[in-house]
């Protein structure tokens, strides 16, 4: 059917591409701009599922989620105007996390465009600085090329969000179907011709490295070389650890998996980045909370950078040797170079850190004694034994997020779906519902905190739509726990603008007909934790934790990535 | 702050907001565009931007990689002076009355290498090409005597003295890379 050129609407023709470029999901919100293709997607919902969320941002942080966990680039559909506008957030966020993502907005008739036509509004000129590449539709014609692109461009090299504009005649418009894929554009290339030298390079000098250290960050994930980074790592006995987006690479026990790096990181690989020899960065791309202050940052060690991007080269941090490509493909090249070797007095060194970390912060966070309140880092401890190792970890921001990934427990990879590089508070809610979509068969957390969760709140009517069985833990602290820690910290305690009247989040949870109980202390926290996971169904566990907790360790923003506060006086 | 005047010449395909993405770049990371010059290259469909700006080398390294990265920019680079040969184009603007009274007026011409565009009743347009500093020359020399009524420079334009930009090999060696 597909190759005989029969003349079909361009709404069809798009439908018919999303389906050619594997689609299967889409999260979108309909208005007058998208009409048409809501009206032809309603003949294609046996082959394209619609996920009708309760706010446009809300389909992007969906698509994110679902990109995420499956690998798969995340389709958002909006209408024009207020539709597009309400997905800038969630683009932005896609951009920073370098998430695959295709955002489909409509746009007014391509005659009045210009012209403020009702509901028109500059999507191309909005999105372009926060997008791989933005491209406007007016022509049925151009339908097949420009939605093959937008797939191909997200999602190779280093993956990001597209944004196609499709104006309303092109919709109704008819045209010639034809498919055909672009999988080349001359003037991109996503994957860097690899430099044997700098593969030598590197690997001579991590051979004559003492003391080598490896940042894991989500590039590995990316590009689903987990396996190359273990036979890597195994064969020069090289200590590793994770930044944000690149936790669950690595299986949390994995005996050189030393923990999470940057401001609120453990503390070894924070201390060990400033006294190995060699620092070999692979799909990083050495983001300020990650490094704290430069001028302090891993200055004895040479630096080996492996990235797909060349821009990140040197953008941060001075790098001796970069090394260009594909991570699945340069991680090998280095390794078949390496001399096996063992650095197990270097390894061992990380263990009084670890010790230190646990005594002054982590026992203390997740064993605090009876008479505390519940800590978040309790809550997540016992979430994470409950939930198995199969778990997607999902967060929002603030506190809830740093303890979500600091105590949750990592068994295989894509589990973890956090808003990185923008720190987007409301992230969290729709992109558990994208997670769930896009591993069904996985257990989905979502650690969210009070604030965050009422920025798209209205999420839970999507859950309750779609009947997704997604574990909400509410870590609600009764503040925007994120911003009071450092006014605590570093403002003298004055707690301006971030104390919070709640609501009744069980109400507002058995509204949406989801289960939900409040708990506030461990007996019933306990029950509650069963009760979630015996169920099949949504469950929204609010845990009333400590007002006034903190997360530790933490590096001071603009500080030495060695000066760590472990916050020993308080809690006693 | 060890800045010069750097130029940055970017071939690109002739898509709608090019310029738009580009100058993003340049206005994140603070830096003025002091000249800009865009138009076809000798290349059908390809165009040219010829951009200046006064930065720091470090900077200007990171500028270009971010070009380079965005889909429809085929190549971006830099120069300073040294590597370049550069024109700007300058029109002035006179009052036909006041130039024919002036004395010197042909050893000022021959003196700048100006030519006369346009001359009637009213006004005479003068047309002088050259570095930055000789069209300034110009235009301060005829402020001072018999006053300029109008004044327009253009961007620079450049063109590389050690290599020929093989920008068609470059072409012919991507579509290569893509199709193989
Ligand atoms: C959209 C957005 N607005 C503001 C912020 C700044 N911010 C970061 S953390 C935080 C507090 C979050 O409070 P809550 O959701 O209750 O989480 P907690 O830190 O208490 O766990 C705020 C306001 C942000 N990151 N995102
Ligand atoms: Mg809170």
């Amino acid at each position: 059917m597909d190759n005989t050129k029969e003349k079909i609407t361009g709404s069809e023709a798009l439908l018919r591409t999303l389906i050619a470029e594997g689609v299967d999901t889409i999260f979108g919100y309909p208005g007058g701009q998208v009409i048409p293709l809501y009206d032809c997607l309603y003949d294609y919902s046996d082959r394209l599922r619609h996920i009708l969320v309760r706010h446009e941002q809300g389909a992007t942080h969906a698509a994110q989620g679902y990109a995420r966990v499956s690998g798969k680039v995340g389709v958002a559909l909006v209408t024009s105007g207020p539709g597009a506008t309400n997905t800038i957030t969630g683009i932005a966020d896609a951009l920073m996390d370098s998430t695959p993502m295709v955002v489909i907005t409509g746009q007014v008739p391509s005659a009045l465009l210009g012209s403020d036509a009702f509901q028109e509004v500059d999507v191309i000129g909005i999105a372009q600085p926060i997008t791989k590449w933005a491209f406007q539709i007016r022509k049925p014609e151009e339908i097949v090329w420009a939605i093959s692109r937008a797939f191909y461009i997200a999602s190779t090299g280093r993956p990001g969000p597209v944004v196609i504009d499709f104006a309303k005649d092109a919709q109704v418009g008819t045209v010639e179907y034809e498919y055909k894929k672009v999988n080349n554009i001359r003037s991109y290339q996503p994957i860097p011709v690899i430099d044997p030298e700098s593969i030598a390079a590197a690997a001579e000098l991590i051979n004559n490295a003492a003391k080598p250290f490896a940042l894991v960050g989500q590039g590995v994930i990316l590009g689903g070389a987990e396996k190359e980074l273990f036979a890597f790592l195994e064969k020069a006995d090289i200590p590793a650890a994770s930044t944000v987006l690149g936790l669950s690479a690595m299986p949390t026990d994995y005996r050189l998996n030393k923990g999470m790096l940057g401001m609120h990181g453990n503390v070894a690989p924070n201390r060990k980045t400033n006294e190995c020899d060699v620092l070999i960065a692979i799909g990083m791309r050495f983001d300020d909370r990650v490094t704290g202050n430069l001028e302090y940052y891993a200055r004895q060690a040479k630096i080996i950078h492996f990235d797909i991007d060349l821009s990140e080269i040197g953008k941060n941090v001075p790098t001796d040797i970069p090394v260009l490509g594909d991570a699945k493909e340069t991680l090998p090249a280095v390794t078949a170079l390496l001399r096996p070797s063992v650095h197990t007095e270097w390894i061992a060194s990380f263990a009084s850190d670890e010790q230190e970390e646990y005594e002054k912060v982590i026992n203390k966070e997740i064993h605090p004694s009876a008479d505390r309140p519940l800590q978040m880092g309790e809550v997540v401890d016992k979430i994470a034994k409950a939930s198995g190792t199969d778990a997607v970890l999902v967060t929002d921001v603030g506190q809830n997020q740093m303890m979500g990934v600091r105590y949750f427990q990592y068994g295989r990879t894509r589990s973890v779906v956090t808003s990185g590089g923008l720190g987007t508070m409301g992230y969290g809610l729709p992109a558990a519902i994208g997670a769930k979509i896009g591993a069904p068969e996985r257990t989905v957390c979502l650690f969210t905190g009070d604030g965050g969760l009422q920025m798209t709140i209205q999420e839970l009517g999507t859950i309750m739509q779609e009947k997704l069985n997604l574990k909400i833990i509410v870590l609600n602290n009764h503040y925007l726990g994120m911003v009071r820690q450092w006014q605590e910290l570093f403002f003298d305690k004055r707690y301006s603008a971030t104390t919070m009247e709640n609501p009744d989040f069980t109400a507002i949870g058995e509204a949406y007909r989801i289960q939900s109980r409040t708990v506030g202390n461990r007996e019933e926290l306990d029950e509650a934790i069963a009760e979630m996971f015996a169920g099949e169904d949504a469950y929204m566990l609010v845990a009333d934790v400590e007002t006034h907790g903190m997360v530790y360790p933490m590096v001071p923003a603009g500080a030495a990535i060695t000066n760590i506060i472990m916050g020993e006086e308080s809690h006693e | 702050m060890n800045k010069k005047l750097y130029t940055v010449i970017i071939f690109s395909e002739n898509t709608v907001g090019l310029l738009n993405q580009i100058t993003i770049i340049f206005t994140r990371r603070q830096l003025n565009i002091e000249t800009l010059s865009v138009s076809p290259s000798a290349i059908k469909g390809i165009h040219k931007f010829t951009i200046t700006t006064w930065a720091e080398k470090d900077m200007m390294n990171k500028v270009v990689k971010q070009i380079d990265k965005r889909v429809d920019i085929l190549k971006a680079y830099y120069n300073t002076d040294e590597d370049l040969v550069h024109q700007e184009i300058a029109l002035y603007k006179l009052s036909t009355d006041l130039f024919v009274k002036m004395k010197g007026v042909e050893d000022l011409i021959r003196k700048y290498n100006a030519r006369v565009l346009e001359m009637n009743e009213d006004c005479i347009v003068l047309e002088k090409s050259g570095h930055y500093a000789e069209t300034q020359a110009l235009f301060e020399e005829l402020s001072h005597s018999i006053g300029v009524l109008q004044f327009i420079r253009s961007g620079r334009v450049a063109i590389t003295k050690s290599k020929v930009e093989r920008l068609s090999d470059m072409l012919t060696e991507m579509e290569k890379k893509a199709n193989g």
